[in-house]
């Protein structure tokens, strides 16, 4: 079926199948290749984007289903001007192999945005859902409280 | 990639340009007879002396030998070179070299003899030596092992250094100055007069002089880079969506495919069903592969969806159905020869007459490597010439591969060596790269990205084997240690995908357990080769993954037994001194035997492995709801660290990799099949019960190593022996999970 996506500020026509899940129209329909494909069943978080703010797993939603504002890590910076949560990533050395970071990002941003300054537990409850199987979690944790005290910083 | 522009996308800007001129610099001379493998994508008016280095109007490349997997080592090998070429890290690009056996890993072949990594006398250096022979003639383009730094040390150092030399020397002619009179900084030759001129000016002269043979090489106390924490090269673009993996791999009129394999491995299908398949949306080709078919399509759903509608005829298996057979296949090859023996000291048979004090039987099962990205590969022949993009460990061997199942020559094979979403160990495997050139085969003109669903990943990998360990021991005052492993061998498995037969006992069934530096008077080790069941393979730290655990478990054991302080009690076995140093370092960063809160215990394990001593202790806390893991500390000695923070998120890395199998991964069979398909039943430590980790690196060691695996061994064993210091519950099996609850 066709329909519209709106993603990272452009708006994009689709016809396909209308049970496809977003994180295949992103990849192959879109070339949108940040959000990543790890499990398919909503179990490891690499495929997380924003909707209207809020993070999804883009491997289990419908497409056809989305009528609110897509983000992805693509719409959040770019290596010469990263995103707050982006710079707190890159300053604190975190990836490694690199491939959840994107969905990793992703929830950390929405962590960020409805709560300034988590607490471990909050961080905890937050990124739970997102696996790293280079175990990069320490520096996770690191990343979002440097992350929060720029934004308050900031703000 | 970043700042790392394609070889192609550079050959395109220089030949576009007006002025063409570049160089490439490495060290070279003893390894002239390996044609350098850059001088094939220059165009005319460049050159190419060597493999690592190459200069030219765009800026300064350094040529890594050795791919990014995760473990940070595009970052060190470039740091080597601009250490000694005087550069700035953040003004060069880095770029993985292509398939070529110019870039042979020298040290990859030491850890399989059998001399114990300490052990630095003549024999054992000169038979180390000797490995680098076989090494560059079976030409063996491997990352793993822990070995790029070693392999890169001099080599990386030696590139920088020659094309520094041929730098000023360009620069003397250019400004008509002595070259002795000429200094390097940043970039740039500058004279005594105060002129200066980049690098970058230099290329065309500098192509037609004769690198130096053997330049020297900066002490360590001139270093400026080597030594220090440096940000990784490939973290912004892994921060910002921007990296690009082989599963983001876009090609114009690019089909995806994936593939649907019998669930009994290795065994064939007798027929297939695809008429609902092949009409579905998207379906462009159904492909019958050995064992299996892969399904082609506008978009990886599109595939996935119809091969889960073909209806299959499977062959059945020649292995045991249940995991209970195969145990007892490994149980059973107890009573053949040993595979090696090659640790035998003093008298055991004679010491464990009078009596046993301690014994035990240790299980482990097979381990998936559970990359996050699925294995996967672009491949796109057209005109007599295969490409392959992938995440790959062994880049020579998928250009070999590639080439006889495509049908073109080996020389028309060009692998793009993309970065990984994690490899373990499963990225040496050419399973994945071979079905995605059986699929451009058949679609011959059309590029295909081959994504194997997380599920076929897991029900179709090259395992880490199960194995079982026994063991007796006496404490007395003339200590005594029997232990014995049976397990299928890694190296008869993955050599015979090679076609290639193996010589001799296969040490990675002896790894780690008969080679560690306790000074134990009746000491004996012995490994037995049970038959390959499922293809097993390399998954990170390789035997010493199950034998730091058989290991550190039974001498935690005797500790118990003798009635000792577990740490002290090795201490009072370990004579090396490095490695003793790795242990009191473990003890005073975790102020062992200082006094914890209620309910707190802690275990402790020292493994040498890869030639790298490493103590971890580990904290849980004994809840009412089941253990809680509290925090980790690991000493680590690498001999020289050249990155020290990048070798503490390794050893991060390897700790809650070496946990999360602990803990709570299996894999087993039922019905012939593996039973565990994704993460909901594979599953990895999450953050809310990661332990905080604390890392000392030490540099004692007398030789440099590498420390993608050696943080992992240990990481079990503590784990186990802080169980039992909290519980009173000694188990002897992993995952930990089938006998206590972790919260």
């Amino acid at each position: 079926m066709a329909f519209r996506l709106t993603i990272n500020g452009t708006v994009h026509e689709l016809d396909v199948a209308d049970d496809m899940p977003l994180l295949w129209v992103l990849r192959d329909e879109l070339g949108i290749t940040g959000p990543k494909y790890g499990c398919g069943i909503a179990s490891c978080g690499a495929c997380t984007v924003l909707v209207d703010g809020a993070p999804i797993r883009s491997c289990v939603f419908p497409a056809s289903r989305i009528t609110g504002e897509i983000t992805t890590i693509e719409g959040l910076g770019t290596p010469e001007d990263p995103h707050p949560a982006q710079a707190a990533w890159i300053a604190e050395q975190v990836a490694q192999c690199g491939y959840c970071q994107s969905g990793q990002i992703m929830s950390a941003v929405a962590l960020l945005d409805g709560n300034p300054d988590p607490s471990d537990d909050e961080i905890d409850q937050a990124m739970n859902g997102n696996l790293c199987r280079c175990g990069t979690y320490p520096r996770i944790r690191a990343a979002i409280k440097a992350a929060a005290t720029t934004e308050q910083q900031d703000g | 990639m970043g700042r790392a522009r394609t070889i192609a996308r550079r050959t395109f800007l220089i030949g576009s340009a007006a002025v063409a001129g570049g160089v490439v610099f490495g060290y070279w001379r003893y390894k002239t007879d390996y044609p350098n493998p850059l001088l094939d994508s220059l165009k005319p008016g460049e050159a190419a002396l060597t493999p690592y280095v190459r200069i030219d109007q765009q800026g300064i490349t350094v040529i890594t030998p050795r791919a990014e997997m995760g473990q940070g080592v595009h970052t060190t090998l470039a740091a080597m070179v601009a250490e000694e070429l005087d550069v700035e890290l953040d003004a060069i690009n880095v770029e993985h070299g292509p398939a070529s056996k110019a870039y042979f890993n020298g040290v990859l072949l030491e850890e399989g003899i059998p001399f114990a990594s300490i052990d630095y006398s003549q024999t054992a250096e000169r038979v180390r030596a000797f490995t680098h022979f076989p090494a560059k003639l079976l030409a063996l383009q491997m990352t793993g092992g822990s070995t790029s730094t070693p392999d890169g040390f001099v080599k990386m150092r030696k590139a920088g250094a020659a094309a520094r030399e041929v730098l000023i020397e360009a620069a003397a002619k250019q400004l008509g100055a002595n070259r002795n009179t000429l200094k390097t900084r940043s970039g740039y030759v500058e004279s005594e007069d105060g002129r200066s001129v980049a690098y970058t000016e230099l290329a065309t002269l500098a192509a037609d002089i004769e690198p130096p043979s053997d330049p020297e090489l900066r002490p360590r106390s001139k270093w400026r880079l080597l030594g220090k924490s440096q940000p990784r090269v490939d973290v912004p673009a892994k921060s910002t969506g921007t990296a690009t993996y082989s599963i983001d791999v876009r090609l114009p009129d690019m089909l995806f495919a994936t593939i649907k394999m019998n669930p009994v491995l290795g065994a064939g299908m007798n027929a297939y069903d695809p008429s609902d398949a092949e009409n579905m949306p998207g379906v462009r080709k159904i492909v019958p592969l050995e064992g299996g078919v892969a399904v082609v399509a506008t978009n990886t759903w599109y595939a996935v969806r119809a091969a889960n509608a073909i209806r299959f005829d499977w062959d059945s298996g020649t292995y045991p159905a249940t995991t209970e057979g195969h145990f007892d296949v490994v149980k059973r090859a107890f009573a053949d020869k040993p595979d090696s023996k090659f640790r035998d000291d003093g008298d055991v048979d004679e010491a464990l007459i009078e009596s046993v004090e301690v014994d035990g039987e240790y299980k482990v099962p097979y381990l998936a490597h559970a990359t996050m990205e699925p294995v996967n590969a672009v491949a796109y022949l057209r005109d007599g010439k295969l490409d392959i993009w992938a995440g790959n460990q062994a880049p020579i061997q998928a250009a070999k591969d590639g080439a006889k199942i495509a049908g073109v020559d080996q020389d028309d094979v060009t692998v793009h060596t993309t970065y990984m979403g994690g490899a373990f160990g499963r990225r040496a495997e050419m399973d994945f790269i071979k079905s995605a050139v059986h699929v451009a085969t058949a679609m011959e003109g059309t590029p295909v990205l081959t994504t194997w669903t997380r599920e076929e990943d897991t029900t179709h990998d090259n395992y880490r084997p199960l194995a079982i360990a026994r063991f007796r021991a006496n404490v007395s005052q003339t200590p005594t240690l029997d232990l014995q492993v049976s397990a299928p061998s890694v190296a008869e498995s993955q050599f015979g995908r090679l076609g290639m037969p193996v010589a001799g006992p296969d040490i990675t069934i002896a790894q780690a357990a008969w080679d560690q530096p306790y000074a134990i008077p009746n000491y004996r080790v012995r490994s037995y080769r049970a038959p390959v069941m499922l293809p097993v393979s390399s998954w990170r730290a390789v035997g010493a993954s199950q034998n730091g655990f058989f290991h550190e478990s039974a001498i935690d054991e005797m500790a118990y037994a003798a009635d000792k302080d577990p740490l002290e009690y090795r201490l009072a076995l370990l004579k090396d001194n490095v490695s003793r140093g790795v242990l009191e370092k473990v003890a005073e960063l975790s102020n062992w035997g200082g006094e914890l809160p209620d309910g707190h215990a802690r275990g402790v394990a020292f493994v040498m492995s890869f030639g790298v001593p490493v103590a971890e202790v580990i904290e849980v806390q004994k809840t009412g709801s089941g253990i809680r893991l509290v925090s980790a500390y690991a000493a680590v000695d690498v001999g020289v660290a050249l990155d020290p923070r990048n070798i503490e998120g390794q050893v991060e890395s390897g700790i809650i990799y070496g946990l999360t199998a602990a803990m709570q991964n299996e894999i087993t069979v039922r019905d012939g099949r593996i039973e565990q398909q994704n993460f909901n039943r594979y599953d990895s430590l999450r953050i809310a019960s990661a332990p905080d980790i604390a890392v000392a690196v030490l540099e004692n060691g007398p030789k440099i190593r590498g420390i993608g695996e050696p943080g992992l061994p240990p990481a079990a064993p503590a784990l186990a022996n802080a169980v039992f210091a909290a519980t009173g519950q000694r188990i002897r099996e992993l995952p930990l999970n089938k006998h206590i609850r972790f919260v």
